[in-house]
């Protein structure tokens, strides 16, 4: 499986992985999230895992369970810890320690190394085994937390050997080691693979959304800091001159009041407008979402704020032009006129759209750019390797007492 | 001479980087010169030869971090252009680097009626990176193999024998070059010199790949001019 990356990956690459690989053969890791099934470190997870399996690793991916409470708690735990206010009672506090402990006597986290993924199961670090070398591997922001929720989290973190943020600006001061380390796409998910012309026809017929225009796509839940409704007002502003379409493809918001909320503000703002297209799909879309990403004439992730954004490095990884919020993760995935261009208005979005609808020059140098620059940035195999690294590196620092 | 096989053979080395945030972080120049000061030099040595490890697209303006930062965040162009033109092979170790850095952020603030500070949220994040060697399994004894061997290694190892090797292993030399000149290697004395001064040119790891393997292509094709030769006149 890991030659298949030789034809995608930078020069050399599988052979460094797997002189790397030597390096921790018969290790055993284990990695512990909240979620089997849906979200961005699932998703990494399934790719990422049969490739140290593959190096010889003796990797286990366990996931915990809790009641509906429990994820409730962790829920409001997230928002907090990304700065926006939650009311936190006693109660979710001990639901949180509670379900960490029953957790830790039943998952298996016999291991010389442990990935833990995120807030969720942060407190099973009171479980660590003797001698194992455990790291809290955070893929949220929590650089503005909410005092009293990271005054809550910070003595179970403090306790762990290294931890692993995705940008610097999403860390905070900790008396422990902190690597940096970006997300990644597999280009061979579901997601991201290469795609027939003709399956592409059939999705997109499918989906009710006609190529007869350039087609602007949006793919995001709908929730404000993507600023759904500020895309659509970079449409109007682009309309006035360029005939185009525009999908704004997103998860289905049953269970998110908020989410609903968006929504329907941005379909007051689209109206009747038969050339803009909502597409709500379910979390298993990867192929739709492929195929729109790869039908697209431009790409936006028009958010204000943002966590990584690895729809950018999807749509870089498609070859296609992306404007994007000046914001998060996306400021190191677009480089302006390199690989994409950032904005921080609706206006800002509609000025770059115009422009490279009348540069299709343009369009193709920044595309054939940002496919070369996700190649080396932010695909599985660099992500693979970076964790590598740190196992060697941990280990090293282990044997140097 | 072209066949001239070395006692000790060259081990390509290939190295990747791990990235460790040092959790400081300036807003303006005057803190942005404190923690230059008090950072480790594994810092100081990131921000200034990690550029060679980037993507070139990302390659923006200067070659140094603390040079980029003030053009871009602070809009102080005159910092950023005294910072930017400084050669890390210009020095001898890290140390002699840093203090030209703080000489220099040091001689401008204390001409600059107010200190420039970042003017969007976007601080200075300082860094420092772990390199892991990676070796590569690769020997090569004769220049024709050096050459052959060098065309086709991952780019990691061009920045591990060129940049590790002088700054943070102290070698005061290029890998490439110690065993081009050396008795135990190939001896060519005036190839090594010519492969030293490559790291000074400005250019990219690719850059330097290409240069060097055109110097050893002349040098084969001088070997081979005189093998010839030396036939004729046999």
């Amino acid at each position: 499986m890991l030659e298949d990356y030789r034809d995608v990956a930078p020069q050399g690459t599988v052979e460094l992985l797997r002189q790397l690989g030597r390096r921790v053969e018969g290790k055993s890791m284990v990695h512990v999230n909240s979620a089997r099934y849906g979200g961005g470190v699932a998703e990494m997870l399934h790719r990422l895992l049969p490739l140290f399996e593959e190096l010889g690793i003796k990797v286990r991916w366990e996931v915990m369970t809790g009641s509906d409470f429990f994820y409730r708690v962790t829920k409001s735990f997230h928002n907090a810890l990304q700065g926006t206010k939650q009311r936190i009672t006693p109660e979710m506090y001990d639901a949180f320690i509670e379900c960490n402990r029953d957790n830790a006597k039943r998952l298996n986290l016999d291991a010389e190394f442990a990935m833990i993924h995120d807030p969720q199961p942060a407190a099973l670090i009171d479980a660590r085994p003797h001698g194992a070398t455990w790291m809290w591997r955070c893929h949220i922001d929590v650089s503005t937390p909410q005092h009293s929720v990271w005054q809550f989290l910070r003595p179970f973190v403090v306790r762990y050997d290294a931890a692993v943020f995705s940008l610097p600006k999403f860390s905070q001061r900790l008396p422990l080691p902190q690597f940096l380390v970006y997300p990644s796409i597999d280009p061979f998910s579901e997601k991201n693979r290469e795609m027939e012309p003709d399956e592409i026809d059939r999705i997109l017929q499918r989906l009710g959304v006609p190529r007869d225009k350039p087609i602007l796509l949006q793919v995001s839940r709908f929730d404000r800091f993507k600023d759904p409704v500020g895309v659509v007002a970079a449409y109007r502003q682009v309309k006035k001159s360029h005939d185009c379409r525009l999908v704004l493809a997103g998860g289905t918001a049953t269970d998110d009041p908020e989410g609903a909320e968006v929504l329907a503000e941005v379909q007051e703002a689209v109206g009747t407008d038969p050339d803009v297209h909502i597409l709500l799909l379910p979390p298993t879309a990867n192929l739709e979402i492929n195929a729109l990403q790869r039908t697209a004439t431009i790409v936006y992730q028009k958010s204000t704020r943002e966590g990584f954004g690895l729809t950018v490095a999807e749509a870089l990884w498609k070859g296609k032009p992306v404007i994007g919020g000046e914001t998060g993760g996306i400021t190191v995935q677009l480089i302006p006129g390199v690989t994409g261009f950032t904005v921080n208005s609706p206006e800002g979005a509609a000025f770059y759209t115009r422009r490279l609808l009348n540069e299709p020059e343009l369009m193709s140098v920044l595309g054939r750019q940002g496919k070369e620059y996700a190649r080396h940035r932010f695909l599985i195999t660099r992500h693979l390797q970076e964790y590598l690294g740190l196992l060697i590196y941990l280990q090293q620092r282990v044997r140097d007492g | 001479m072209s066949n001239l096989s070395a006692n000790m053979p060259f081990h390509f080395v290939s190295c990747m980087e791990l990235r460790e945030v040092l959790g400081k972080r300036a807003m303006d120049e005057h803190r942005l010169l404190e923690l230059i000061e008090e950072v480790p030099a594994d810092s100081i040595y990131y921000h200034t030869h990690s550029y060679f490890l980037r993507h070139a697209y990302t390659q923006q303006l200067y070659s140094n971090d603390f040079a980029t930062w003030v053009v871009l965040y602070a809009q102080d162009r005159v910092l950023g252009e005294r910072l930017g033109v400084l050669d890390p092979f210009d020095f001898s170790d890290i140390e002699q680097l840093r203090d030209e850095i703080l000489r220099i952020m040091a001689d401008h603030l204390n001409h600059s009626a107010t200190v420039p500070r970042c003017v969007v949220s976007e601080p200075f994040e300082f860094i420092r990176s772990h390199i892991i060697e990676i070796p590569l399994g690769l020997e090569t004894k004769t220049l024709s193999e050096f050459h052959d061997a060098l065309a086709e290694v991952e780019v990691g190892a061009v920045y591990n024998h060129v940049c590790e090797a002088r700054m943070r292993k102290r070698l005061l030399s290029v890998d490439f070059a110690r065993w081009l000149s050396s008795e135990e290697g190939l001896g060519l004395q005036e190839l090594a010199l010519n492969v030293e001064r490559v790291g000074r040119l400005g250019l990219s790891l690719e850059g330097m790949r290409n240069k060097i393997l055109r110097l050893c292509d002349q040098e084969l094709a001088r070997q081979r001019g005189l093998h010839q030769s030396g036939d004729r006149d046999a």
